[in-house]
């Protein structure tokens, strides 16, 4: 069990959707998955062996490190891809409902059952709120608990059993910034790409009435 | 999900390419992909805990790599992949499009189209042509704007393409100006040199590409220009179009009705 099966998933999910769907689906496997597997993980890699602190005194550096890091920055981008994946699986559930219950009646009850429209639509759109509520959930977290993508060279820890203020440096900090401001900006155009699909989806709906 | 995937979505355009685009994209998945997933990992696999300073002073190791280090060389070479492969997801796109324009007409009977099967849409080539050859366009352009933006932003950074055994360090909290050494700073600068390099040929076979593309356009247009002359019936911008998807259409299936000579 690992990202491929959020690959598989979300192939599912691309047959579903309307064209600013799959731009979604392309963005999220390329600018946001393919970058945190196969660069973004490993500049985490070992960030609490290389957090030290000017000091010898044992169990100062873990207490500063949790301190300062209660949920590691690459964690909380893991559970942001996870979340902001999830409600696509609505469709897919619609879908499949529609599906089974044409199979149980034995006649043909709607146009097609993948076409959004009626109940599919409201799920669908449902899964986008949901989608953009994530995502800004999950910047306002970063935020709050790391005051925006910086990350500082030096902070400074006094917390028992650190014996008075002591100097602790982060190691990449730099590398670390430049990361999650590229998650930041994948983040914004993927809330971006959701609110045009919400805009068009609505407008072609009541187009139709 | 790693760079296979990547591998499997821009193995379908490769159908759609010209030859130039395909030794392109073999050029970037031989000499570039894999060398950095097999090779050049492993040089900066151990890149900081290796980086050593000459001084006790905690926290002057970690600085110190930050300053001479802002970005690592084997990031900005994936980040450069990623950018780089990208521009070809416009082509699958579109090809995705007519491809599912062809599938409509099918499923609503048109005698216009003469496919056997869905199959043989699925399986279909199309000629880079019209709107295709803009995307296709479009996307060498920028795959050449990114190439290069990325080879500028690694020669700005690091101050050319060679690693230095020694770097002098004096940020705070260095008490005074420290050296620091780099790991495997030869076998480093051997793979920067061998990467850049590839760069470059990937640059000018994208170079190469568009020149092909515009040739062929002119020449097309030259012929398309001459032709109305021959032909008995002058036609209009509609039915030219019209004709040129006509075209597209019969070429694949095979049909034996004439078309234009362009």
């Amino acid at each position: 069990m690992s990202w491929g099966f959020l690959c598989d998933l979300l192939s599912g999910v691309n047959k579903y959707s309307t064209a600013i769907g799959r731009i979604w689906v392309a963005v999220v496997f390329i600018f946001r998955l393919l970058v945190y597997i196969v660069a973004a993980e490993n500049i985490w890699k070992d960030e609490n062996d290389e957090f030290e602190c000017s000091i010898r005194q044992p169990g100062c550096e873990n207490v500063c490190f949790d301190h300062f890091f209660p949920v590691s920055h690459i964690r909380l981008w893991a559970l942001q891809l996870i979340m902001v994946s999830t409600p696509s699986l609505l469709v897919v559930f619609h879908v499949a409902y529609r599906e089974n219950r044409e199979k149980h009646h034995n006649q043909k009850l709607y146009r097609s059952p993948r076409r959004i429209d009626g109940g599919l639509l409201c799920t669908y759109l449902t899964s986008l709120i949901l989608k953009i509520g994530f995502e800004i959930g999950f910047l306002a977290l970063f935020y709050k608990l790391y005051n925006g993508f910086k990350v500082p060279r030096l902070v400074k820890c006094d917390i028992n059993p650190c014996p008075n203020t002591v100097d602790c440096y982060i190691s990449k900090p730099t590398e670390k910034m430049i990361f999650l401001y590229f998650l930041g900006a994948t983040s914004c155009l993927c809330i971006v790409l959701n609110l045009s699909e919400l805009s068009y989806l609505i407008f072609k709906y009541s187009i139709k009435r | 999900m790693d760079w296979g995937a990547l591998h499997t979505i821009l193995g379908g355009v490769n159908k759609h390419s010209t030859s130039i685009g395909k030794i392109w994209l073999t050029v970037l998945f031989i000499f570039r992909i894999m060398i950095l997933v097999v090779a050049a990992e492993r040089v900066w696999g151990d890149e900081q805990d290796d980086f050593i300073c000459n001084t006790l002073q905690p926290g002057c190791k970690n600085v110190c790599y930050d300053h001479f280090f802002p970005i690592s060389h084997i990031r900005l070479w994936a980040l450069q992949l990623i950018f780089v492969s990208t521009p070809a997801l416009l082509v699958a796109m579109h090809v995705a499009y007519r491809r599912h324009e062809k599938k409509r007409q099918f499923r609503k009977g048109d005698q216009k189209c003469e496919y056997k099967d869905i199959e043989e849409i699925r399986r279909q080539r199309f000629r880079i042509e019209g709107s295709l050859w803009w995307t296709y366009t479009s996307s060498i352009f920028f795959r050449l704007v990114f190439e290069a933006v990325f080879m500028y932003a690694f020669y700005f950074m690091y101050d050319g393409f060679q690693m230095p055994r020694l770097m002098k360090c004096n940020a705070w909290p260095c008490p005074n100006t420290v050296d620091c050494f780099v790991s495997r700073p030869t076998e480093k600068t051997v793979f920067t040199i061998f990467m850049i390099a590839v760069s470059s040929i990937c640059i000018l076979l994208n170079v190469a590409e568009l020149c092909y593309l515009l040739t062929k356009f002119f020449l097309r247009r030259s012929k398309k220009a001459a032709n109305p002359k021959q032909h008995p019936n002058h036609e209009n911008k509609e039915e030219t179009k019209q004709n040129e998807m006509n075209e597209l259409i019969s070429d694949s299936c095979q049909n034996t009705v004439i078309g234009f000579s362009s």
